[in-house]
């Protein structure tokens, strides 16, 4: 037994190493920098609240007016939970319509693929793909021009809330459609019939039997799509024309002017409201059962 | 097939996964068709007449920028992070499947990884090559190491962008390992050494042909990933920019349709690659099932 202990350590060291090295140690740098000092051209180690300072200086003394900060904060909240509605319900009904209304097998998964693919492309070139429908000589506008339903172009179109927000659920329902579409692949179908003998109409069938069932599956979809969203500086930068903040684009701004202990102060706050979210999901789920 | 009729419900939910396709395609359909545009068009409708002209233009190279660097660049980096993730996903599922010391713990990690907002991660491993770089000058010019000389920087492709990948794609490998083996039927391997085959002969020999569909899904979630990424690139790829560093760049400066020429050749190689992987897996799962039983055709 001992030796098949030994093996197994060998065979997961590879991935111990990479995630040691490339995930764990700068995690531990990050929030290390973050009580550093620094110059215009150095890191200086020592052990300060400068940086933390700087983030929240006058946060309090303003209020009720909000500091950029809190602002920054509120502002990507708002995408967070915007795209999170908009990609739950979106998700959740195409998976749906994958469970249950598709009836062959092999339909289900040319379906699943025609969702799926988007995925393994360039997140890039999918996003700038919007620029010509959505910009001011755009189609949706010259569309809407052509059948009189406005009489100039709309602005808000690009390079604002409306595209930011297309994008992310352009880009992530994905990350709802597959785990709450695994997470109905469980359901047995005599749940379902035994619901609708005992009286249930759909819509009680589906609040009372389905959606308890796929908690753990939305659970998981959320976690992904709130993470991204906090975090996130390209898809914002740019569709917001580079006109919108967030906590993401504060971070990078800074490193791009070489301010890594001011960076890496957003970073670590940044984490802490994350890790709280996702603590609070993975109490209802245990996700390695859900794979 | 005997005919179903179906609620009226089911036409609303197709028509909604109709409308969702089309949400999804119908943006790439435009830029590849405005990739076509003629010499004189812009970066919107009308078509001003069709013609390779942009694609001519991209092949000389995109200003300042040579773009097929970075394409080669991505190309290899991805090969690369692909062989990498197979192979430690692979290794670390077999490990997976016995209890070991720490084992809930480097799943966290590894699940925390995925979940990571990408931007902290970049910042972290730039942060990290940073200060490598400092040692190793400080190093060179206390102990004047010939080696040192003339170091510039440890970040670079197969270095920082390297790891920041497979940070990414091992989640991915390792996640999909799990639920393969979540649905493993261990009496294969039984069978295989109740017939005196040893360990090593029962993953190659055993383990492996079965699994491989699967292997080569996660090699196209490996490539796939690591040449599309860009978001934890950022920070980790040093001097040398990817492509997908190069595109960001040129979203703000590139004012024709040669980015959508551009943007069109990616998409064509992504979906080339998806393509071929596809068809791979679905001959594997065939040529598996053709071969999957012998039962009843006699002992020889």
């Amino acid at each position: 037994m001992v030796k098949s202990k030994v093996i197994s350590i060998l065979q997961v060291s590879p991935l111990i190493i990479i995630f040691i090295f490339f995930f764990i140690a700068p995690l531990i740098l990050t929030v290390t920098v973050s009580f550093w000092d620094y110059s215009d051209y150095a890191l200086i180690p020592d052990f300060t609240f400068r940086n933390y300072h700087e983030i929240f200086e006058d946060c309090m003394i303003d209020l009720p007016d909000l500091c950029v900060t809190f602002k920054t904060y509120l502002s990507t909240l708002k995408f967070c939970i915007i795209v999170w509605i908009l990609t739950l319900v979106i998700g959740f009904t195409i998976a749906y319509f994958l469970r249950f209304e598709v009836k062959t097998m092999t339909v289900q998964i040319v379906l699943f693929l025609l969702c799926t693919i988007p995925f393994w492309t360039s997140n890039v070139i999918r996003m700038i793909s919007w620029i010509p429908l959505l910009g001011r000589n755009g189609l949706v506008n010259n569309f809407l021009l052509n059948i009189g339903l406005i009489n100039q172009p709309l602005e808000w179109l690009l390079y604002s809330d409306f595209s930011v927000i297309l994008s992310f659920v352009y880009l992530y329902t994905l990350f709802m459609i597959v785990p709450i579409f695994n997470s109905m692949l469980r359901i047995d179908e005599s749940l379902l019939e035994a619901a609708y003998d005992s009286g249930a109409s759909g819509f009680q069938t589906l609040v009372n039997v389905i959606i308890p069932l796929c908690k753990p599956g939305i659970a998981i979809g959320s976690i992904f799509v709130i993470t991204i969203i906090m975090g996130d500086f390209i898809t914002i930068g740019v569709m917001g024309g580079q006109q919108i903040a967030s906590v993401g684009k504060i971070i990078h701004v800074e490193m791009q002017y070489l301010q890594f202990p001011a960076a890496a102060a957003n970073a670590v706050i940044l984490l802490v409201v994350v890790l709280l979210i996702i603590y609070v999901l993975t109490k209802i789920v245990d996700i390695r059962k859900e794979l | 097939m005997k005919n179903i009729t179906r609620p009226k419900r089911f036409y609303y939910l197709a028509t909604f996964f109709g409308i969702f396709v089309i949400f999804l395609y119908g943006p790439m359909f435009t830029i590849v068709t405005l990739s076509f545009q003629g010499p004189q068009g812009g970066l919107t409708f009308p078509m001003n007449g069709i013609s390779t002209f942009w694609f001519e233009r991209l092949w000389e190279g995109v200003g300042v920028i040579d773009i097929w660097r970075g394409f080669r660049r991505s190309i290899y980096l991805g090969l690369v992070v692909m062989m990498l993730t197979v192979i430690f996903s692979l290794l670390a599922g077999l490990a997976f499947r016995k209890r070991f010391f720490g084992e809930s713990f480097l799943f966290f990690v590894v699940v925390s990884s995925l979940i990571m907002p990408s931007i902290v991660v970049s910042l972290g491993i730039g942060l990290e090559f940073q200060m490598i770089d400092d040692f190793l000058i400080s190093l060179s010019e206390k102990f004047d190491i010939a080696m040192l000389s003339d170091f510039e920087t440890s970040t670079g492709l197969y270095t920082s962008a390297l790891g920041a990948h497979l940070t990414w794609t091992l989640p991915f490998g390792l996640l999909i390992m799990f639920a393969i083996f979540n649905r493993f039927n261990p009496s294969h391997e039984e069978a295989a050494k109740d017939l005196g085959a040893n360990n090593l002969q029962t993953i190659w020999h055993v383990v492996i042909p079965i699994i491989a569909p699967s292997l080569v899904g996660i090699a196209l979630f490996g490539f796939t990933l690591s040449y599309d990424e860009l978001a934890r690139t950022q920070q980790a790829a040093g001097s040398q920019n990817t492509l997908p560093l190069d595109l960001q760049g040129l979203t703000t400066t590139v004012t024709t349709p040669e980015i959508y020429a551009l943007g069109t050749v990616t998409l064509a190689f992504s979906f080339a690659i998806i393509f071929s992987t596809l068809f791979v897996v679905n001959f594997l799962q065939r040529k598996r099932s053709s071969h999957g039983s012998d039962a009843g055709k006699g002992m020889i």
